[in-house]
């Protein structure tokens, strides 16, 4: 055995609220944090992912106390993303229990804030998102772009170009989203993936199409990702993460199971 | 209440999930006390040092906090548990930043994986559930299957001067020493706070381990 690639079931947060239809049987509460963290936990899920998607300012400090409630109860790894900004934004998630922030939209405005943070808190803390859209036309030679604002608006920055200086600067992983699967459940970009896996020296998850298991599996083994990232299927209950977990073991892929005990 | 474990808060990384983690895991029976103050240090049963970042910015807090002492004084008489950054601060050495001193409480070095793992390759940092061989019996293994994953993430890894001290072994480009063990002293690579029931099962082992080893294990 080594390192186990991780499946890590992202949930979007909004006022402290579980959105985007998580849809388990018998659960109490499906717009309870807690409570979807702890049945993920249960299903072992190898990390969380928590998005911010809260639009006003205001209401973030609610995301402080998700952080808190969560990471008091379940004993996986967390990460936030969404609204991190500034160095006070970090400590404040990590001071709640949050073992990784994510960062995207500030660091494009910013690019030191990357190294400033990996800096002040090491770079096994800090992830650096990247929501990527491909730009070429069909025939060329694929070339992805950077985009915020959930796709709306084009940065310039190439994405290659980008990974490499964001793992320069400190990153300690990259959460890579393609722009064109997400939602679609056709599957991640592979070659996407592959391409950013090369480029960079530290992990990728994998993120945005995922519909089947067997898209799990494709992005680790032919996108060379360390960890996928999925939302609806497992939100939806088509998959537990047990599941996934046993299917991507019988395609070869180590992957941490249920230990047995001694 | 008979057990009183102390968290060393030198305000380098995830206090708050160590203490809740050891809470969990304890129960009832005891009380988790996050300081920095050496007076509750020396009254503490159990001692946790904890930290994740960069050997010479806590070496740094260390100082400043006054903990350098009080920390040598519990490392050898009672219960103490190193995590992550916390067990490489008890080396002599590390290679970090061109060479920071570390507490010397154990000797050896903290290294840096580039350069010294077979597939360059291979992502630095390590990151996520690797399993754990159990290199010798020890009271923490209890109730925890030889082979069982835990949760890493780091870039550096401690080289001890004596293989005597490797209590757990991980694979990651090589073998390095996960887990060293000394007389009362228990140090891991890993974050046993974040690695679920094998993480809470071993710092259960820990708040009930009166920091002896017995004949012929240790």
């Amino acid at each position: 055995m080594t390192l186990a690639k991780r499946i890590i079931p992202c949930l979007d947060v909004d006022q402290g609220r579980v959105v985007k239809g998580v849809r388990f049987v018998d659960i109490r509460d499906a717009g309870d944090p807690v409570e979807v963290a702890k049945i993920y936990d249960v299903q072992g899920a190898d990390e969380l992912v928590f998005l911010d998607i809260t639009a006003s300012h205001e209401d973030r400090a609610t995301m402080v106390h998700v952080v808190e409630q969560v990471a008091s109860q379940v004993f996986i790894p967390l990460t936030v993303g969404g609204g991190i900004r500034e160095v006070a934004d970090i400590r404040r998630m990590l001071n709640a229990g949050a073992d990784k922030v994510a960062i995207n939209t500030a660091a494009v405005a910013n690019p030191e804030f990357v190294r400033q943070a990996a800096q002040r808190f090491g770079s096994q803390c800090i992830v650096v998102a990247v929501d990527a859209k491909r730009v070429s036309a069909p025939g060329e030679p694929p070339r992805w772009e950077i985009f915020t604002h959930g796709g709306r608006r084009a940065t310039g920055l190439d994405v290659i170009e980008w990974v490499r200086r964001m793992a320069d600067y400190g990153a300690g992983e990259i959460l890579l989203t393609s722009m064109d699967r997400d939602g679609t459940q056709d599957g991640y970009d592979v070659a996407l993936l592959r391409a950013v896996s090369a480029a960079v020296p530290v992990p990728v998850i994998a993120s945005g199409g995922v519909g089947t298991l067997e898209h799990l599996a494709a992005g680790i083994l032919d996108g060379h990702a360390d960890a996928v990232l999925a939302a609806s299927i497992f939100h939806f209950g088509t998959y537990s993460v047990g599941e996934a977990k046993r299917y991507l073991a019988q395609r070869g892929i180590d992957v941490r199971l249920a230990e047995a005990t001694p | 209440m008979n057990v009183q474990v102390a968290v060393i808060d030198y305000g380098m990384g995830n206090i708050r999930s160590v203490s809740k983690a050891l809470q969990q895991a304890g129960g009832d029976r005891v009380e988790v006390v996050v300081t920095a103050d050496p007076a509750q240090l020396r009254r503490a049963s159990h001692v946790v040092l904890p930290g994740v970042g960069a050997l010479r910015d806590c070496m740094n807090e260390l100082e400043r906090l006054q903990l350098v002492e009080v920390i040598g004084e519990c490392f050898a008489a009672k219960p103490f548990l190193g995590i992550c950054l916390g067990m490489q601060a008890l080396l002599a050495r590390s290679e970090e930043n061109d060479g920071t001193p570390g507490l010397g409480l154990l000797g050896g070095e903290v290294l840096h994986f580039r350069g010294r793992v077979a597939d360059p390759a291979l992502k630095i940092p390590h990151m996520g559930w690797n399993s754990v061989q159990q290199t010798r019996p020890h009271p923490l293994w209890q109730g925890i299957a030889d082979g069982s994953r835990f949760y890493f993430v780091h870039s550096y890894f401690v080289r001890p001067q004596q293989d005597a001290l490797i209590a757990g072994c991980t694979d990651y480009g090589g073998r390095f020493a996960s887990v060293i063990a000394r007389d009362n002293v228990f140090a891991m690579q890993f974050h046993p706070e974040k690695s679920q029931h094998s993480g809470l099962q071993l710092l259960g082992n820990f708040l009930r381990w009166d920091g002896r080893c017995q004949e012929g294990h240790d």
